[in-house]
């Protein structure tokens, strides 16, 4: 034999690999098979290891670090899975920030992989060196530099463990180059905990006693639930759970979809663009039944007058949220699937038909003022809130929903109908436009055989735009509709309300987006008259490929109902 | 709610980074840090810093909670001064010749019980162990005489309560799937 091939049998033999084919290996392991990203200097020689096992593991090229980490948030909110992104170091690395802070508030399990100048250089402001250990701290659940080939499968075992444990969240891998391109005897073992790190608290009996005690007591009990749910995969046991005890329940918008829009006890929408009667009804009830959600300030309005009245249950995963926005009365931590599971088994079955039915008196209220008008307009002028109900009336409702922020995000958010879970992907903690277009893409490469719909506006969509380029390359079937208003429509309206109509900087003077869409090849439509939208999103619909639908709506709606920043929930506006 | 005076104390694995990753739950609350302290602790592998900060209990429970769940800190607690045996240590360096003569500020040395750990013939550094105030108190007396320079350390401090680092460990220890 030659002296190469002699080397190579002893390099396979001890399983002797270069640190970058290390890391496509233990991402092997873990099950990735997707992931996106962009190359660049630092990272060359793990996208050289990439080259090699393309049968397995896809690399889909964004057109932006960005859209990399928000397609990885996308993929990972549809399937549950761990979303992989990978960039090179400095503004490769500066450019994932953005959809790492989006995935840390929205507890979203995501692995980023980022490349460093070589470790000799550490420290003396090399080309494209940037501390991204240190940037990326604030807003990663855990972040690890390597400096030597021979860590890298136990920080990427490590990574995945911790981004998809306990509540969920981002983490982050850097590499230096040399430990690219050092040696490694690959050993892939699982990561299976560390004493600095509990994921998920045991769950207590005495706390869940008392909580039963409360929720047999009370008369007028109400659920809120959160994205605990879904992430726990415990949906089942939720819908369980309340329709042994009869309990109103109501979402925050990452808890949408974990229960189907029409089952008897949901309620509806919190916060400040939800329902009117679960934002009214939180001042009313006696005992208040938080699962899995967080009590976030768009969901609660003024903290000093939040239920006050009532006893307070809070199951939760996370001991550093009890009591960090709403005082408790009964703690329950634990994981939302198990809790429920033991709490379902010492409730009594009961009804509350009365008390729901002051749900539904206000409901009645909001339908008559607010709904009727957004989804059955009696003005030429197109609302929102019809092109979702039209894409709810000729669709069989189990689409996902992907949206960027904004008005268009509450509307989709109020009148999207759901019969299955995972199916509302929204930015909700960051608020960060540009989140749709690329997260929608990732959901739809991770659950290519669902109907996904991006639901943007004309600000949001041109913050992203670039990604129409990895829709084109990749041939992703991803539906994309624009409600264009001409406007930062959200800003604009706080600007009416609040500021005086002084519409700073938020008028949009846009391109021709058709013009710009049909040069990545995406068929498409712009609807201007209401009688063309039916049949525009049956054709949508029904679009092997991506589509992309413009719908021109009214340029200065506003969305209601509105709890005004400082007002308590009980004040919630309707008009 | 009252401000009052805290101390914490974080027990972390030994790694680069995590008092980075302590220091921000304070920077992005805009909490002022009146003193930290780093070491090692009795478990080999385990660095423990102490932090004093004026807070409200209130914020100081949510704060901890915050700080304890950052992946590598073992435990994060708080306690009040009452809680703790805490000492702090203070280094003065004076001009000699103010101590020469046997004047006021050797009474005062004396008085303090502040130690002298070096003298040069131009200047002496003392040295005195106890709390801020009694620290203080020392530069105060001293100030009039001219100081040239000063240093104090970051509060140290033993809980009271009989729960061993090394109980709650092996309990953390037991948790994780072998």
């Amino acid at each position: 034999m030659e002296t190469k091939e002699i080397k190579n049998k002893v390099r396979k033999e001890q399983q002797l690999m270069t640190g970058a084919q290390a890391v496509v290996h233990s991402l092997i392991a873990e099950g990735v098979d997707l992931m996106f990203g962009y190359p660049g200097g630092a990272i060359m020689p793990v996208y050289d290891a990439l080259y090699d096992v393309q049968d397995s593991l896809t690399h889909v090229l964004t057109r932006h670090e960005q859209g990399a980490t928000h397609a990885a948030q996308g993929y990972a909110r549809a399937t549950g899975k761990v979303g992989v992104c990978i960039a090179t170091s400095g503004p490769g690395a500066t450019n994932l920030i953005t959809g790492i802070a989006d995935a840390q508030i929205d507890s979203t399990p995501m692995v980023c992989i980022t490349g460093q100048v070589a470790s000799h250089l550490l420290g003396t402001d090399a080309f494209q060196e940037t501390d991204v250990i240190g940037i990326s701290m604030p807003v990663t659940k855990w972040n690890f530099q390597v400096t030597r080939a021979e860590e890298i499968p136990m920080a990427i075992a490590k990574a995945f463990y911790i981004a998809r444990t306990g509540k969920p969240g981002p983490v982050l891998v850097d590499i230096t180059k040399d430990a690219q391109f050092g040696e490694v005897a690959f050993n892939y073992v699982p990561f299976k905990g560390m004493r600095s790190y509990v994921p998920t608290p045991a769950l207590e009996m005495d706390s869940l006693t008392k909580a039963a005690a409360l929720i047999n007591t009370a008369k007028k009990p109400f659920i809120l639930f959160g994205q605990g749910v879904v992430l726990s995969g415990a949906e089942e046991e939720f819908k369980t759970f309340i329709e042994k005890t009869g309990i109103p329940s109501a979402w925050t918008i990452l808890g949408l979809s974990a229960l189907n829009s029409d089952h008897y006890l949901n309620v509806g929408m919190l916060g400040m663009h939800g329902n009117y009667a679960p934002n009214k009804m939180t001042n009313e009830c006696d005992v208040l039944i938080a699962i899995g959600m967080r009590f976030d300030d768009r969901v609660t309005g003024d903290l000093s007058r939040y239920a006050t009245q009532a006893k307070v249950v809070h199951l939760e995963i996370d001991p550093a949220e009890i009591d960090k926005n709403v005082k408790t009365d009964v703690a329950v931590l634990g994981d939302a699937k198990e809790t429920l599971e033991e709490l379902t088994k010492i409730v009594d079955q009961r009804e509350h038909a009365e008390w729901l039915a002051e749900f539904r008196a206000l409901e009645q209220e909001e339908i008559d003022t607010v709904i009727n008008e957004e989804l059955s307009p009696k003005s030429d002028v197109m609302t929102m809130g019809e092109v979702i109900h039209q894409i709810n009336e000729v669709s069989d409702q189990k689409n996902i929903f992907v949206t960027d922020v904004g008005q268009h995000q509450m509307i989709a958010c109020r009148y999207a109908k759901f019969k299955q879970s995972r199916s509302m992907i929204t930015s909700g903690g960051l608020g960060t436009m540009g989140f749709c277009l690329p997260a929608a893409i990732g959901a739809k490469m991770g659950m290519p055989n669902s109907q996904v719909i991006g639901i943007i506006g004309d600000g949001g969509f041109q913050m992203t735009i670039q990604e129409l380029g990895t829709i084109f390359q990749c041939k992703t079937a991803v539906k994309i509709v624009v409600l264009n208003n001409e406007f930062l429509g959200m800003v604009r309206q706080w600007q009416e309300l609040f500021f005086d109509k002084r519409y700073a900087s938020t008028e949009m003077v846009n391109p021709d987006f058709q013009t710009i869409v049909k040069g990545y090849g995406i068929a498409t439509k712009k609807v201007i008259e209401r009688a063309d939208l039916e049949s525009s999103v049956k054709e949508m619909l029904a679009h092997d490929g991506s589509y992309f639908l413009e719908v021109m709506v009214g340029k200065e709606n506003n969305v209601f109902p509105m709890v005004p920043t400082g007002a308590s929930v009980s004040e919630i506006r309707l008009k | 709610m009252r401000k009052e005076r805290f101390t914490i104390s974080i027990f972390t694995e030994d790694i680069v980074g995590i008092l980075n990753r302590v220091t921000i739950m304070f920077t992005r609350r805009k909490i002022n840090v009146e003193s930290i302290a780093a070491s090692e602790s009795e478990i080999k592998g385990i660095h423990r810093y102490t932090i004093v900060i004026t807070e409200t209990e209130d914020l100081v429970k949510k704060l901890v909670l915050q700080i304890d769940k950052q992946v590598e800190v073992v435990k994060a607690v708080y306690h009040i001064d009452s809680e703790i045996v805490y000492q702090e240590i203070a280094l003065y360096k004076v001009a000699t010749s103010i101590l020469a003569s046997g004047g006021k500020a050797e009474r005062i040395v004396r008085a303090h019980n502040a130690r002298v750990l070096s003298v040069e013939i131009e200047f002496t550094v003392l040295e005195k162990t106890g709390h801020k105030d009694e620290t203080q108190q020392l530069f105060e007396e001293l100030e009039p005489y001219g100081i040239l320079e000063f240093v104090r350390s970051g509060r140290v401090a033993i809980t009271k309560p009989m729960r061993t680092l090394d109980s709650i460990v092996k309990g953390l220890e037991d948790l994780v799937e072998k």
